[in-house]
């Protein structure tokens, strides 16, 4: 059934990563990222790869959902394997007609297959244990700053905010339009891309018509609960660091800085 | 003391029409519970839209808990005072989550998060979504999902509730879920409410009717009074209960029934007693 699709990926848990605070998981991945891109060598990179394995396995999320979130990327993970085993200049290993392979070139092709995957692992460890709604929160509270500038961040959180409570209003009544058109005789099954694509037009019509109805309901409806904006607004659920996150940060500088350092070493 | 009071409003839509609300006049007493009745195009809608400054009058004046609507300062407050919920339940609920929902006004409230907690809470409990709390709206029935709103609306204690055909796009069990928690909210926590509709049997279990036509008061009264008018009622283009409009038919000049039976009960009652010499 259309209604059931889950919104991102979350897979709810108790464990000590679902509960970190989303700020800190957001600010923990970023400095991983960073860090997977600037060491070298196999030892940093070896810390860096064991880091996430300790994430998973402390997150309780089955390892197969993580390396199902990495089936969409094996072709570019080969593709640009094979470019940079091609195309890096270097000592010459072996040479096919006119394609030659260098010992440089086989280091960054697997460094730089070694990062895409850590990289779509660990945000794939993200968005499972975090919730969108959570994630949100943790942006507008991260991007606040940006509001001297005159950012409209708290705007944009709440529009966020709104389409993920939409999406599944939204599915069920194109469900029902396509009903409706189909039993008065429409296909959307059957036909050429191009005349499947055309049927799908009458029901994006009334889809938009009574999209654009609802925001305009539903903004009456939050004025009229005293919605005027960010300014003075408190939260029920507020973010608040607790003593895990804490442990978690010393934790993820800890491995970073130290995998870091160790590229530098050696 | 009125919580409400309209005098000589008149409002006209920018479409050209004819005045959509005509010099009406109308006090609502605190804790009251009015319903308001009309066939479509009565003005009931528009009312209802004036007691929260979604509307503002063309002429005339509208003041709520002794506040002038048309007063921007007061815009704040009138909200806070007179609370909206509106027909359709899914396009008033703002969060993914219930609790988060009827958070939402307290937030704009700028409630510390222990009373906001505490709002929520007793307002959940009020319409008797508890159990709910953590659920996703979208998952909810009609019914329920209308109470989240009604709660949603609660929790920013307003000393009144309107809401504008509440049930209209509910089935009969959700319809009576709704009209449950506005009973309660109304007799248990003494919230005054004005609710629009039109289904009778949601009007009689009000104290008071006020039904409309072409923007002004046609009748006021009692359910008793208001409902047993057949003839006035019929004139209104409105329908009369299935019990009245038994006993006019059986003596359609009310000279030895009464009709004003709004019950099953009260009109076997009085069958019985007329016609089989039964006392009641």
């Amino acid at each position: 059934m259309l209604k059931d699709i889950t919104l991102g990926q979350y897979y709810p848990g108790t464990s000590p990563v679902h509960r970190m605070d989303p700020r800190t998981k957001l600010l923990s991945l970023i400095l991983y990222i960073v860090t997977i891109f600037v060491v070298k060598g196999a030892i940093p990179y070896a810390v860096c790869v064991l880091a996430v394995m300790a994430a998973v396995w402390v997150s309780t999320i089955p390892a197969k959902m993580v390396l199902k979130s990495l089936k969409p990327i094996v072709i570019i993970v080969i593709f640009t394997g094979i470019l940079n085993m091609l195309y890096t200049p270097g000592r010459e290993i072996f040479r096919v007609w006119i394609l030659k392979i260098t010992a440089e070139g086989v280091t960054t092709a697997l460094t730089m297959a070694l990062r895409i995957v850590l990289l779509v692992s660990s945000t794939a460890l993200l968005t499972y244990t975090t919730s969108p709604m959570a994630l949100t929160d943790a942006l507008e509270s991260l991007l606040s700053p940006l509001k001297k500038i005159k950012l409209p961040v708290h705007e944009f959180a709440m529009m966020m905010s709104i389409a993920l409570r939409f999406i599944p209003t939204l599915i069920e009544e194109t469900d029902k339009i396509m009903s409706a058109q189909k039993a008065r005789g429409a296909d959307f099954e059957t036909g050429s891309i191009l005349n499947r694509a055309k049927a799908l037009v009458p029901v994006l019509v009334p889809l938009f018509v009574s999209a654009f109805r609802r925001a305009e309901e539903l903004a009456t409806a939050m004025e009229c609960r005293l919605y005027h904006g960010g300014e003075g607004r408190t939260r029920l659920h507020s973010l608040t660091y607790t003593r895990l996150d804490l442990i978690a940060g010393i934790i993820v500088a800890a491995v970073c800085g130290g995998a870091i350092a160790l590229s530098i070493v050696l | 003391m009125a919580i409400i009071e309209t005098r000589d409003l008149v409002f006209r839509y920018d479409d050209g029409g004819d005045n959509a609300l005509d010099g009406l006049t109308v006090h609502i007493e605190e804790g009251s519970f009015t319903a308001v009745l009309g066939h479509n195009g009565s003005g009931k809608s528009t009312f209802a839209k004036h007691l929260n400054a979604i509307l503002l009058p063309s002429g005339g004046k509208v003041w709520v808990g002794g506040l002038d609507t048309a007063d921007e300062k007061n815009l704040f407050d009138v909200r806070k005072t007179a609370g909206m919920v509106f027909q359709n339940p899914d396009n008033q609920i703002v969060a993914t989550v219930v609790e988060e929902d009827v958070a939402f006004a307290c937030e704009n409230l700028g409630l510390p998060p222990e009373e906001i907690r505490k709002r929520v809470d007793d307002c959940l409990a009020a319409v008797g979504m508890s159990e709910y709390a953590r659920h996703a709206p979208h998952l909810l029935s009609g019914g329920q999902k209308q109470r989240v709103a009604i709660a949603g609306v609660l929790a920013m204690q307003p000393r009144c509730i309107v809401m504008d055909e509440p049930t209209a796009m509910l089935d009969p069990s959700g319809r009576a879920e709704v009209m449950g928690a506005v009973r309660r909210l109304n007799r248990e926590m003494g919230v005054t409410v004005v609710l629009i509709t039109h289904h009778m049997d949601e009007a009689a279990q009000a104290d008071r009717i006020l039904v409309m036509q072409r923007g002004k008061v046609a009748l006021d009264g009692t359910p008793k009074e208001v409902l047993s008018q057949v003839e006035r009622m019929g004139e209104l283009s409105l329908s009369v209960p299935q019990t009245v409009e038994l006993l006019h038919t059986l003596d359609p000049q009310g000279q030895t029934l009464s009709h004003e039976a709004l019950s099953v009960e009260e009109c076997a009652d009085q069958i019985i007693h007329n016609y089989l010499g039964v006392r009641p």
